[in-house]
């Protein structure tokens, strides 16, 4: 009779850290669906072409690094990353576009740093980045919502084979962003009014935040971040459309317009890159709304999803010190110096 | 930070930070009422089965004990008594496998049941009021009362916190928040009142503001049952939302309080006292009936087992018993877990016994608790940090584990976690948390004990150091403080005139005696011989001599005036001596290497270097002289020189066959040719340096006295003389072993010679130990002053050395021949004998004048005839004895020592035959001295050859040389 | 001109300033003693087992703060050599041991009673006073002192001080580290008296 010998605890929760990325990327399907629906078949095209990418150069990677293949590819996180990076980029990138900014993303900004864990950056959003200052005519090349391409014209985008110059059309975001200031103008781009906010992408905002509230009650993810996220973009729009709202967009059109809800629920949340603690993340994620509402507003990018969550999980770690708890049994939150005899006393 | 979360009946209850919420499992066990447990074979008691010293047994192995008998007393403050659980014999007491994750053993005390379950006499109090709270604790001590909940920390020490420390509130802790656990469920639901005694006795020990019972919200049965019982008492029963780890220590007083214990304090320090009920329920029994802590109730569950329910086990129940009792399937259990899911550890021999703390027993199968799945990275989730109870950030604890950074993980209050298990639960990555805390805690633990010993030994070794110096100044003082002394003295009275020389000789030769008779007691030791002690004995006796001449000289030096200034001649000489010795030297080294490279002039260059030797010796001898006739030189010096020279000699002799036998090792390592002409070299030199020491021996034994003032000194020098020469032959045998070793390891072609050499050496040794045994033994006691030069080993060693060089020659014919030689002695004694009576009568009759001639000559023709007889007799002998060593000779070639033996027992007989002669001279007739003159002159004729054989073979040798 | 004049003016002048706040800080702000001896000393195992060539723990850390090679130190093991690595800036050394494999096993030593004959040697040689006894009569070891050192085995001529290696008890004892990522780890134990 053989008998486990083991530490306690002896029982633990069934779910594991694959089963987590994969309610994840169940939890993006809403969204996938309402692209489709509104830019056609390219991003599952791209989702899918990603996914390939992502599992082949993990697996080499991991080979190289001489880990074991299969253990680390079943935990999904290289899927989640390339899901979630193929649903950020246009429905009409070409394969070798996906290709690049997947391959970077898991190689470079992943397993480069280490795998799984130990990246500092979010691997999605450095390969977003990376297209996005390589190619950034590429990058913004988005198609009119409601002129969705067929699936042939889809896929003769994907293969290059058919320009995009002919399909693509200006976001609600790159059209306010253009006429800001410009009442009249503004109000003649049907683009920039849907029914509560920018057209077509009001639809797809709400099917990711959808998602994310899945998550929240699944309890994948804490309301912390989104809510930080959200009321952090929220805000300060808010308060800029009640000076001039001329000049400014509302804060629904802010929140419910390019990846806000894609980055509040699904980006910003990866729990490797972001703070740890509660409060930590509710600072973490309300300074990614206010740097998106800087950039959106004042910066020379349309949406700045990417641009912020990387800019803080530059900050993370200094957030993470400032917001440990107090342990139970002492007075004070242990900060400052790296003293084991502070940290006993109290 | 204590956030209050609801209000439940007007009372406030606080809630603490994280916690989680795993599957309960209890319906498994609660459903049946408290049975007996088996009464097992054997009861295994460890004396560790709380926290703190180990109990101190005070019974016997084959004692017989009854049930409720103390067996074991506490032994310190932080101890408790063991009692036996039911009647029985001692057994054993000894190491048994123990309640402890490592599954280590420890002392427990075995008993044989006897089934009777016989009771001692034992009283209970049934007014305790009637009692001082002194009294009290001393029962609660005496009845082995430590903490039922898990940790087992000894309760007479929680309920004694003197007058200084008021007690706000008793909390009695009847959480149970473990999955699968219900036996606090169950004694609450069937003995509230006992309990509810037990903590009447608390309060009345404790007198606290207040009391409370915390109960989690899914046992209602057992907080009804307990709230019917308190009616009327001072006690709040709370119900505490179900979450575990409500039932921590600490987090139960902050649940019922809103009280944090500080960091590393007791809760007696917030003013709370916290009791489990199952410890209560063991004071009521304890004080009022009178019976100490002799069994629990204890959960026995899982799906392995198929009855499940709990149990009132005797402590010391072996844990199989009880799975047997529960009807276990051996096949189906996956994990045996003692303690809850969350917190307990798991078994690896079901011979553990349930010991005081021991609540649950968890039989699992694979399905219900299932292997632990392979680690996976940390993604950093959080959750861990969510559910901490102690609000700790276990990730970072985790990754400072992880890379051993200990001191940042105790900067993260590693030292605070509870190791509730919380944090594993619920990491999606499955990492074993607890593991790496507990892991980190044991070296942190570690270091720290490393910490104290490294201080520890710091400071002794400080201390050892100033120690040193400060015994190295007094000395120094010591010694200027003499210097000023003698220099006074000087001053006051003229010189007095020791001789400084010769005490010095006398010092140096007693310290090499002491020296050599370590280095004989070691050899000695490493032979194994069975003198050891003896030998031991006398090493300590020469060494207290040498201290004692050391001692003389040093006093003769202080008191005596400067060493007189040294002679030009003799200066002159001594440096050409060492320029000589020094050129000596480097033609041989030279000679050497040019042997080891095989060279032609290899021949040429030893001879340089002998005649360099030959003038060195030379010179050496001019030195001598030039000494001994120097007018300044002491008095003592002429005795002294001769045999320093001899030994300077013999030292010489040894270090040239040292270095041979060196050079022929090599040689025959690297296979050369000439390596057994080298050793045969080595065996020649070897034969001059016994001789030379023979010679020295002679030599000291001849010297007059050494001076008088170390008389001790000298009995010691043929014994010492002895050693050392034991010593180097023990020596040269071990070289010789290791030599053939090396060879037969190298498969050479000589390792059986070399083997065979060593055969020799080591007869030898043996044969020279055994002589120093003896001279050992015949030497004068060390306490009575003795005349130098002690002749017993002389006589002794031809004796000992003919069939000890025959045995070395060829075993067989060597004994044949030995018998043959004693038959020839005895018959020659025997006819001798005859011989002499009759001459003996024959003079009789001739003095006396009253025996015809007649008679007369028929006698006188018997005694020639006897004479005759004992001549044959004789001469056989003398042939045999010739032959003998005719054959030794033969065989061992170059053993000059055998020869020299030979002389020097025919020297001997000479002596003897002198001896006897010279004694009969007056008495005896014409005819028995001229016999005897004959036998003398044979006698002598035969020393003579001997002598000349010798003579011969040191020539021989010489020239070879 | 005059500009240059000026400049050189100018740098002039700072240059005196800085030099006398820097003179003023370096006295006010001065360091009393060589306290580098003491952290490199606190660093070290404090086993005095001279093994590095140093009689003591202490002389070592003086030689180590006068350059000598800080990776002498078998009893501290690599551990200490890093620490000393960080502390001192230097190069990182790897420990010369001489491929000693159980360095890390404690250990304490033992005299076998029966054989001690009772010669001091081992007392002698004792750096931290752990041994006791007189001349003939048995030694023993006190072990909560005897740092492992092994300095007594040499001297004895009997040959009867054993290192024993110093078994985990139940106080002592600690879990292991988990196996690591990936790890599934060896967890099941045989048990046939069920």
């Amino acid at each position: 009779m053989a008998l486990i010998s083991s530490t306690s605890p002896h029982t633990t929760v069934s779910n594991n850290t694959g089963a987590f990325m994969r309610q994840v990327i169940y939890a993006t399907l809403p969204g996938l669906a309402v692209l489709t629906w509104l830019f056609g078949w390219g991003t599952v095209i791209n989702v899918l072409w990603a996914v390939v990418v992502a599992l082949v150069s993990e697996a080499l990677i991991l080979k190289a690094r001489g880990r074991p293949v299969a253990f680390y590819l079943k935990d999904y996180s290289a899927v989640l990353t390339a899901v979630l990076l193929a649903l950020a980029l246009p429905p009409t990138s070409p394969w070798w576009l996906t290709l690049i900014g997947v391959g970077f993303a898991i190689i470079v900004a992943k397993q480069l740093y280490g795998g799984l864990g130990m990246n500092p950056f979010n691997p999605a959003m450095v390969g977003y980045v990376l297209l996005l200052i390589s190619f950034p005519v590429a990058m913004t090349q988005w198609i009119a919502p409601g002129e969705a391409p067929s699936l042939a014209q889809s896929w003769q985008l994907f293969t290059g084979q058919l320009p995009v110059d002919g399909l693509s059309g200006a976001t609600p975001l790159d059209t306010f962003r253009t006429w800001a200031g410009n009442e009249s103008e503004l109000a003649s781009h049907s683009i920039l009014h849907g029914q509560f906010a920018g057209l077509g992408w009001e639809w797809l905002n709400l099917a990711f935040l959808l998602g994310g509230l899945y998550l929240i009650s699944r309890k994948i993810i804490t309301w912390h971040i989104p809510v930080g996220f959200l009321g952090g973009l929220a805000l300060p729009a808010l308060v800029a459309w009640l000076i001039d709202p001329v000049r400014f967009s509302d804060p629904m059109f802010q929140i419910f317009s390019g990846g806000a809800m894609l980055g509040a629920f699904f980006i910003a949340t990866d729990p490797v890159s972001a703070a740890t603690s509660r409060s930590g993340r509710l600072i973490y994620a309300a300074l990614i709304g206010v740097l998106i509402w800087v950039i959106r507003s004042f910066g020379g990018y349309p949406d700045a999803v990417a641009f912020s969550v990387l800019l803080l999980n530059l900050c993370a770690p200094f957030i993470d010190y400032y917001t440990q708890p107090r342990t139970y049994g002492h007075n004070k939150a242990n900060r400052g110096t790296n003293s084991a005899k502070q940290g006993g006393d109290s | 930070m204590i956030r209050t979360l609801f209000s439940s009946r007007s009372r406030k209850v606080y809630d603490f930070h994280g916690g989680i919420h795993p599957p309960e499992r209890k319906a498994l066990s609660n459903g049946t009422a408290i049975v007996p447990g088996p009464m097992p074979a054997q009861l295994i008691l460890p004396l560790n089965m709380h926290i703190g010293a180990p109990a101190k047994p005070l019974v016997e192995p084959g004692e017989r004990v009854l049930k409720g008998q103390m067996i074991a007393e506490p032994s310190g403050a932080v101890s408790a008594a063991i009692h036996a659980p039911t009647s029985g014999t001692v057994n054993a007491i000894g190491p048994r496998a123990i309640q402890h994750p490592s599954g280590m053993d420890a002392i427990c005390i075995v008993i044989d049941t006897d089934g009777k379950d016989e009771w001692i006499e034992h009283t209970g109090v049934a007014d305790y009021t009637e009692r001082s709270p002194g009294e009290l604790v001393d029962t609660i001590r005496h009845a082995g009362i430590a903490g039922m909940g898990g940790a087992g920390f000894p309760t007479s020490i929680k309920v004694n916190l003197g007058d200084h420390q008021r007690v706000e509130e008793l909390v009695i802790n009847a959480v149970e928040c473990e999955p699968y656990i219900t036996a606090d469920d169950r004694l609450m639901r069937e003995r509230a009142d006992e309990i509810i005694a037990g903590i009447n006795i608390l309060q009345y020990l404790l007198n606290p503001r207040r009391t409370l019972i915390g109960i989690e919200d899914n046992k209602p049965d057992a907080i009804s049952a307990i709230k019917r019982a308190c009616k009327g008492c001072d006690i709040d029963v709370r119900v505490v939302p179900t979450k575990y780890p409500s039932g921590g220590e600490k987090q139960l007083i902050q649940l019922l309080t809103g009280k944090e214990v500080k960091s590393g304090q007791l809760p007696a320090k917030v003013g709370v006292v916290c009791q489990n009920v199952g410890t209560a329920y063991a004071i009521k029994r304890a004080v009022i009936d009178g019976e100490p802590l002799l069994s629990r109730v204890t959960t026995l569950t899982g799906e392995g087992v198929s009855q499940p329910g709990n149990m009132e086990v005797l402590l010391g129940t072996p844990v199989r018993d009880l799975l047997l009792h529960g009807g276990v399937d051996p096949d189906n259990i996956g994990r045996l877990v003692m303690g809850g899911p969350m917190m307990g550890f798991t078994l690896h021999n079901p011979a553990v016994p349930v010991v005081k703390t021991t609540n649950c027993i968890i039989a699992a199968t694979l399905e219900e608790l299932p292997e632990p799945p392979p680690e996976q990275p940390c993604i950093r989730c959080g959750s861990c940090a969510d559910v901490c109870p102690a609000n700790l950030l276990p990730q970072q604890l985790y990754w400072h584990a992880k890379n051993d950074d200990l001191e940042k993980a105790q900067h993260h209050n590693l030292m605070d976690c509870i190791e509730c298990g919380a944090c594993a639960y619920v990491c999606p990555s499955h990492i074993p948390l607890v593991q790496y805390y507990r892991y980190a805690k044991a070296e942190v633990r570690q270091q720290a004990a490393e910490q104290v010993k490294a201080d520890k030994a710091r400071q002794r070794f400080e201390a050892r150091q100033a120690r040193i110096e400060a015994e190295k100044a007094e000395k120094e003082a010591r010694r200027q403080a003499r210097l000023e002394a003698n220099r006074k003295k000087k001053v006051e009275t003229s010189a007095p005139s020791v001789d400084t020389a010769a005490l010095k000789q006398a010092s140096l030769d007693a310290s090499k005696a002491y020296k050599a008779a370590v280095k004989a007691a070691k050899a000695a030791e490493a032979e194994g011989a069975d003198n050891i002690d003896e030998l031991k004995a006398e090493v300590d006796r020469l060494k207290a001599e040498a201290d004692k001449a050391k001692a003389t000289v040093r006093d003769a030096k202080d008191a005596g005036p400067a060493a007189a200034p040294a002679e030009d001649l003799v200066g002159n000489l001594k440096k050409q001596v060492g320029e000589a010795s020094t050129a000596y030297k480097t033609a041989v080294k030279a000679a050497k290497e040019a042997e080891a490279n095989g060279d032609d002039n290899a021949a040429e260059l030893r001879a340089k270097a002998d005649e360099l030797k030959a003038a060195a010796d030379k010179l050496k001898a001019e030195l001598r002289d030039a000494k001994a006739s120097a007018p300044a030189t002491p008095a003592a010096a002429p005795q002294a020189d001769p045999v320093a020279d001899l030994k300077k000699q013999v030292g010489d002799a040894s270090s040239a066959y040292k270095a041979a036998v060196k050079a022929a090792k090599e040689a025959e390592e690297n296979g050369a040719d000439n390596a057994a002409e080298l050793r045969s070299q080595a065996d020649e030199l070897k034969a001059r340096a016994d001789q030379l020491k023979a010679d020295l021996r002679d030599a000291k034994a001849n010297a007059p006295a050494t001076p008088t003032p170390a008389p001790a000194a000298a009995p010691a020098d043929p014994l010492a003389d002895l050693k050392t020469k034991v010593g180097e032959v023990s020596s040269t045998y071990k070289a010789a072993v290791k030599a053939a070793k090396e060879a037969d390891e190298n498969g050479a072609d000589n390792a059986a010679e070399l083997r065979a050499e060593a055969d020799r050496l080591k007869a030898e040794a043996d044969h020279w130990k055994a002589e120093l045994r003896e001279a050992k033994a015949s030497a004068p006691a060390p306490a009575t002053p003795k005349t130098p030069p002690a002749p017993t080993d002389t006589p002794k060693a031809p004796e000992t050395e003919a069939p000890q060089a025959l045995t070395a020659v060829d075993p067989e014919v060597a004994a044949k021949r030995q018998k043959r030689l004693k038959a020839l002695k005895t018959a020659y004694n025997m006819a001798h004998k005859q011989y002499k009576e009759a001459h003996a009568a024959l003079e009789r009759g001739e003095r006396n004048g009253d025996i015809p001639a007649e008679e007369l000559n028929a006698m006188e023709r018997k005694v020639d005839k006897l004479k005759g007889k004992a001549d044959v007799a004789r001469d056989a002998l003398d042939a045999l004895v010739e032959e003998a060593k005719a054959d030794i000779r033969a065989h061992t070639g170059k053993d000059l020592k055998t020869l020299k033996l030979e002389a020097a027992r025919a020297e001997s007989a000479l002596g003897d035959k002198q001896r006897e002669l010279e004694q009969q001279r007056d008495s005896a007739s014409e005819d028995t001295l001229e016999a005897l003159s004959s036998e003398l002159q044979a006698l002598e004729a035969e020393a003579q050859i001997a002598r000349m054989a010798l003579k011969q073979a040191v020539e021989e040798q010489g020239l070879q040389d | 001109m005059t500009a240059v004049l000026i400049a050189v003016a100018a740098l002039l002048a700072l240059a005196a300033v800085f030099g006398a706040v820097l003179g003023f800080a370096s006295e006010k702000f001065k360091v009393e003693g060589d306290p580098i001896v003491d952290q490199i000393d606190s660093l070290l195992p404090q086993t005095q087992c001279g093994q590095c060539g140093h009689p003591g723990c202490r002389p070592y850390a003086e030689a180590i703060a006068e350059g000598e090679d800080h990776n002498r130190c078998p009893p501290g093991g690599q551990d200490t050599v890093d620490s000393l690595t960080d502390l001192l800036g230097r190069d990182e050394l790897t420990l010369d041991d001489e491929g000693a494999e159980d360095a890390d096993i404690p250990k304490v030593a033992y005299i076998r009673e029966d054989e001690c004959i009772g010669c001091t040697k081992c007392i002698q040689a004792c750096p931290v006073d752990a041994i006791v006894g007189a001349a003939k009569l048995m030694h023993t070891v006190i072990v909560d002192e005897c740092t492992g050192c092994d300095l007594c085995v040499e001297p004895c001529p009997v040959d009867c001080i054993d290192m024993v290696e110093v078994k985990p008890t139940l106080q002592t004892w600690g879990w292991n580290r988990p196996a690591g990522i990936g790890e599934r780890p060896d967890s099941r134990i045989e048990v046939v008296n069920l």
